[in-house]
């Protein structure tokens, strides 16, 4: 790597060295001093139309902004110190309130406004604005798709513009008028319809753009906040995952510069709906003499060992591109000993969708998290072949796939079919034992994306019922077989991946952070024995 | 006044000399009076040199900020890498200022040869005239003059026949006030919207289509044909008062006098006399009460002020405002100076481009607080809330539009507070009619 010359300067007397280059905001936010900032975004061109990154810049007769001014050597910046720079943003946080409804009571940003937290940070109690004048008012206007816009709480930063003109690339949007008549315009002919147009909701500092899936759904403060991967594609965007009490009620994007930057595609932002599916197996099932009964994680675990410690010969395991890696990796450990044959399928879309001008984020056509991650752990994208193989297999173990397509009498012909699955397709019908797995919101685990970066996402709400991590299920089979100890959480389940599997080498749980880590290239794929 | 008209004797006539001669609009009646020579000479010298006499003869900007022209277009890249433009600005929005008007309606060929000069000097081979959309007539006249000094091989691929390339358009603006501001221009002639850009990066290292470009008012390139010719000596000698104040100056005066118009004055003449004699002084039995001296941006003078002002950039700015663009607006003893600053505030506020916050939201405030007083209820607290703004308008913005408003309400409360407080404290209010 290239040196980067360095320049050091002082932020609220706090000495910082950052690259030669970086403005004052993000220099101080190294430092830990937050610039209060509304059209800055790290994500889209400068603007500086807000003003309200104005700071003390030493040598300077007047305040600068911080988004748009380069620090230089040996400077002294005062941001929270300077009473000017204080007084510079009191007065813009008061002329953004003249025309801003005071609504805040049934706005959906309430509670994670910008506009709200800087004027309960530093604004004024009072506004000098006489309450006989008249506020700007514009009627809500549907921008289309899953976007409205409520002009009236508009304090156009342009973000939206610039999302739209340099992140889509398609400038549909515009800020009409000029003067304190000025708002958000959108072309006549058009929607805001763009497959990546719910992050305009997003950069919104205000609630001036809504999602109409997400209207008066939560207020922010009830909201929980979980990191997790998005399972829209093998992109493997990095969201937050938003619950109220047992419900996902949304996802938002999680920066990571190495992935999708500050972004996430609606198709993504919409998978959220699959976590909240009511048709969920909530107990385990054995099969007793006709009828799947329900019973206890003891008596089904033992069910499941008995099936596994009588068979030899050929396994198949029908595993997902939406399990973990974790779950991956233990199902093979369970069938030590076993001819496997592991498949999975993967809906494939012809095309990606690319957020042009985010090189390298794109919607895939692969519409699947952790293809990558089954490949690397020895799986083959054919499922079909499997299931041709089921009859006459010692053992058939189903990992969450909906098995669409497979007749439930094919799947009985095979005899020992142990099902691990978050809900119950007619074909699972025919397994031995159901074992009520949990789904990507409700257990830890990793992906693996298409760029070989293993991520982690987090248990987000809790599971339906006695439904457990797949992985968790797969260990405590193993443990009944005699197989050694179960891991006690997926942290676990992941650093024995990591010592087994040469892909995985190197890395470890606590490596991969919340930012995620690649694979070693060049690694050969599968399980080493 | 209209043209032609015998030009008061005080005058000093250089910019203005043909104004009214129909025939110097025409390239041969150009031709006759000597037109086209400095662009022959300037052509075969050196574009340093040219460069290196304007800055010699110390013109500085005639737009409003009077900087220096030989500094600005030093600051164009010597080594050129990249297409270099020349925008002159004929945007002439400013309210009060109506100089540029006459240059390009009687003198367009001087206009296009300080525009090839100004070129030839910044190695630029492409120069944009930006009229003002409402400029019909100029704009007409402008483009027959520039037609034929195309014909005659003025401009072109090889301009006057020396194989420099220089080649002059003509943009029409659509009519807002910020496109006179540089970097607005810049975005207005590449068809964005009239935004202006925040800096830097300065215009001489990215502006128009991200080239190098260097910016100039029409009375500035106008005024180079002449130093070429005459020499930097001559126009530096040019000036009754400070040495950094050089050449003449068109004034634009109108409101309250006897006769308003278009004045030629050398840099240092007294604004006293320009108003008492030049303009005839003020309408019969009326006394001069203040004036806006450069163009409705800058604070105002009152009487005093007015009457020991000295006409340059420093002189101006001692009396306490700017020489601005040289739009004079005189207002004698009838004017209701609070309603004068409601007026220009709502110019402002309707102009306001609606980028930066403490402009856009304050320009309107400060008219409302304004019209709330007029209407006869206003309090005193608002005259301080109007102070206040005005700080909170100045200085912080991109460009100075709101600082342009915020100069003269704040010029106006602090020398005329017996206008405000009569409003206020003495019941004096306008029907609600007349606050438009």
């Amino acid at each position: 790597m290239a040196e980067t010359e360095l320049v050091t300067c002082t932020i609220d007397g706090l000495e910082v060295s950052v690259p030669k280059g970086t403005t004052i905001l993000e220099a101080a936010k190294q430092a830990g001093v937050l610039v209060p900032h509304y059209c800055y975004h790290p994500g889209l061109p400068v603007a500086g139309v807000c003003r309200m990154c104005l700071v003390e810049v030493e040598g300077f007769p007047k305040l600068q902004i911080g988004c748009a001014t380069t620090v230089a050597e040996g400077q002294t910046i005062r941001v929270n110190q300077s009473d000017e720079a204080r007084r510079a943003r009191q007065g813009v946080l008061e002329f953004l309130l003249i025309n801003h409804p005071l609504d805040c009571p049934i706005c959906d940003q309430a509670g994670e406004c910008e506009l709200q937290n800087y004027v309960f940070q530093e604004g004024q109690a009072r506004t000098r604005y006489t309450p006989t004048f008249a506020k700007r008012f514009n009627p809500v206007e549907d921008f289309g798709g899953d976007i409205l816009y409520v002009p009236n709480r508009c304090i156009l930063c342009t973000r939206c513009v610039r999302f739209m003109d340099h992140a889509a690339e398609e400038p549909i949007l515009n800020v009409s008028e000029r003067g304190d008549r000025a708002f958000i315009g959108i072309h006549p002919d058009r929607e805001l319809d763009h497959p990546w147009s719910g992050n305009v909701v997003d950069l919104c500092p205000v609630g001036s753009l809504l999602s109409k899936d997400f209207l008066h759904k939560a207020r922010a403060w009830e909201l929980d906040h979980t990191p997790g991967v998005c399972t829209g594609c093998s992109q493997g965007c990095n969201v937050t995952v938003d619950t109220r009490g047992h419900s996902v009620v949304r996802l938002r994007p999680r920066p990571n510069l190495a992935v999708n930057r500050y972004f996430v595609c609606d198709h993504g932002r919409l998978t959220y709906r699959t976590m909240n599916r009511g048709d969920r197996l909530e107990a385990p099932l054995v099969r007793d003499g006709g009828e799947l009964a329900a019973v206890d994680w003891d008596h089904a675990l033992a069910r499941a060992a008995q099936i596994l410690k009588g068979s030899t010969g050929r396994a198949v395991v029908l595993g997902s591109p939406f399990v973990s890696n974790e779950t991956l990796y233990l199902a093979q450990q369970l069938l030590e000993g076993f001819e496997v044959t592991a498949a999975f399928r993967v809906e494939r879309v012809d095309g990606d969708v690319p957020l042009a001008g985010v090189p390298g984020l794109a919607l895939r056509g692969e519409r699947a998290p952790n293809v990558a991650g089954a490949m690397a752990l020895g799986y083959r994208e054919a499922l079909d072949e499997a299931i041709r193989g089921v009859d006459g297999a010692a053992v058939v173990l189903v990992l969450d796939d909906p098995l669409e397509g497979v007749d439930r009498e094919q799947l009985e012909g095979a005899g020992n079919v142990i099902y691990v699955g978050t809900t119950l397709p007619a074909a699972a019908r025919a397994a031995r034992v159901v074992l009520p797995s949990t789904n990507v919101a409700e257990e830890d685990g990793t992906f693996v994306n298409r760029d070989r970066r293993v991520q982690r996402y987090l248990q987000a709400k809790p599971a339906p019922g006695m439904a457990r991590p797949a992985w968790w299920i797969l260990g405590e089979l193993a443990a009944e077989l005699g197989m050694g100890e179960p891991p006690v959480a997926a942290d676990e389940a992941f650093d024995r991946l990591a010592d087994a599997v040469a892909a995985f080498g190197g890395l470890s749980y606590r490596r991969l952070g919340m930012s995620g880590a690649v694979l070693t290239e060049g690694a050969t794929a599968g399980v080493t024995p | 006044m209209g043209y032609p008209h015998t030009p008061h004797e005080r005058e000093t006539l250089v910019l203005s000399e043909h104004f009214g001669a129909v025939e110097a609009r025409t390239y041969d009646g150009w031709i006759k009076r000597g037109g086209y020579q400095a662009l022959e000479r300037a052509l075969g010298m050196e574009p340093q040199a040219v460069i290196d006499i304007v800055k010699a003869s110390g013109l500085r900007g005639r737009g409003g900020a009077g900087f220096p022209a030989g500094v600005k277009w030093d600051f164009m890249p010597k080594q050129k890498s990249k297409p270099h433009y020349l925008c002159c600005n004929a945007d002439e929005s400013e309210p009060g200022t109506f100089k540029d008007r006459e240059i390009m309606r009687w003198t367009p060929h001087a206009l296009i040869e300080g525009c090839a000069i100004a070129a030839h000097a910044i190695r630029a081979e492409t120069v944009y005239v930006y009229i003002r959309g409402e400029f019909t007539e100029p704009l007409r006249i402008m483009q027959a003059a520039l037609d034929e000094a195309y014909a005659h091989g003025v401009l072109g691929k090889s301009a006057m026949g020396t194989g420099i390339s220089i080649d002059i358009y003509i943009h029409r603006g659509a009519g807002a006030y910020i496109c006179g501001e540089e970097t607005a221009l810049m975005n207005s002639i590449e068809g964005r919207r009239g935004n202006p850009r925040i800096r830097p990066p300065f215009p001489a290292a990215v502006g128009v289509f991200g080239m190098p470009t260097t910016i100039n008012n029409v009375e500035t390139l106008t005024s180079v044909s002449h130093i070429i010719t005459r020499g930097a000596d001559w126009y530096k000698g040019l000036s009754l008062s400070n040495p950094k104040s050089t050449g003449t100056k068109l004034m634009s005066v109108c409101g309250h006098v006897a006769r308003p118009g278009n004045y030629e004055i050398t840099m240092g003449f007294p604004m006293k006399d320009l108003i008492y004699e030049l303009c005839g002084g003020m309408r019969p039995d009326r006394a001069l009460k203040a004036v806006i001296p450069g163009g409705s941006s800058v604070p105002l003078l009152n009487r005093e002020e007015a009457e020991s002002c000295v006409l340059d950039y420093e002189g101006v700015v001692a009396a306490g405002s700017m020489l601005g663009s040289g739009g004079m607006i005189v207002f004698d003893d009838s004017t209701d100076l609070v309603y004068q600053m409601m007026r220009i505030a709502k110019f402002y506020a309707h102009e306001s481009c609606a980028q930066c916050t403490q402009c856009r939201e304050g320009t309107a405030w400060t008219v409302r607080i304004l019209q709330k007083i007029l209407a006869g209820d206003g309090e005193m607290k608002d005259i301080d809330l109007l102070l206040d703004l005005g700080e909170q308008m100045t200085g912080k913005t991109i460009c100075v539009l709101s600082d342009s408003c915020a100069a003269p309400v704040g010029s106006a409360i602090k020398k005329f507070p017996q206008e405000f407080e009569a409003y206020i404290k003495k019941g004096a209010r306008r029907p609600a009619a007349a606050l438009v």
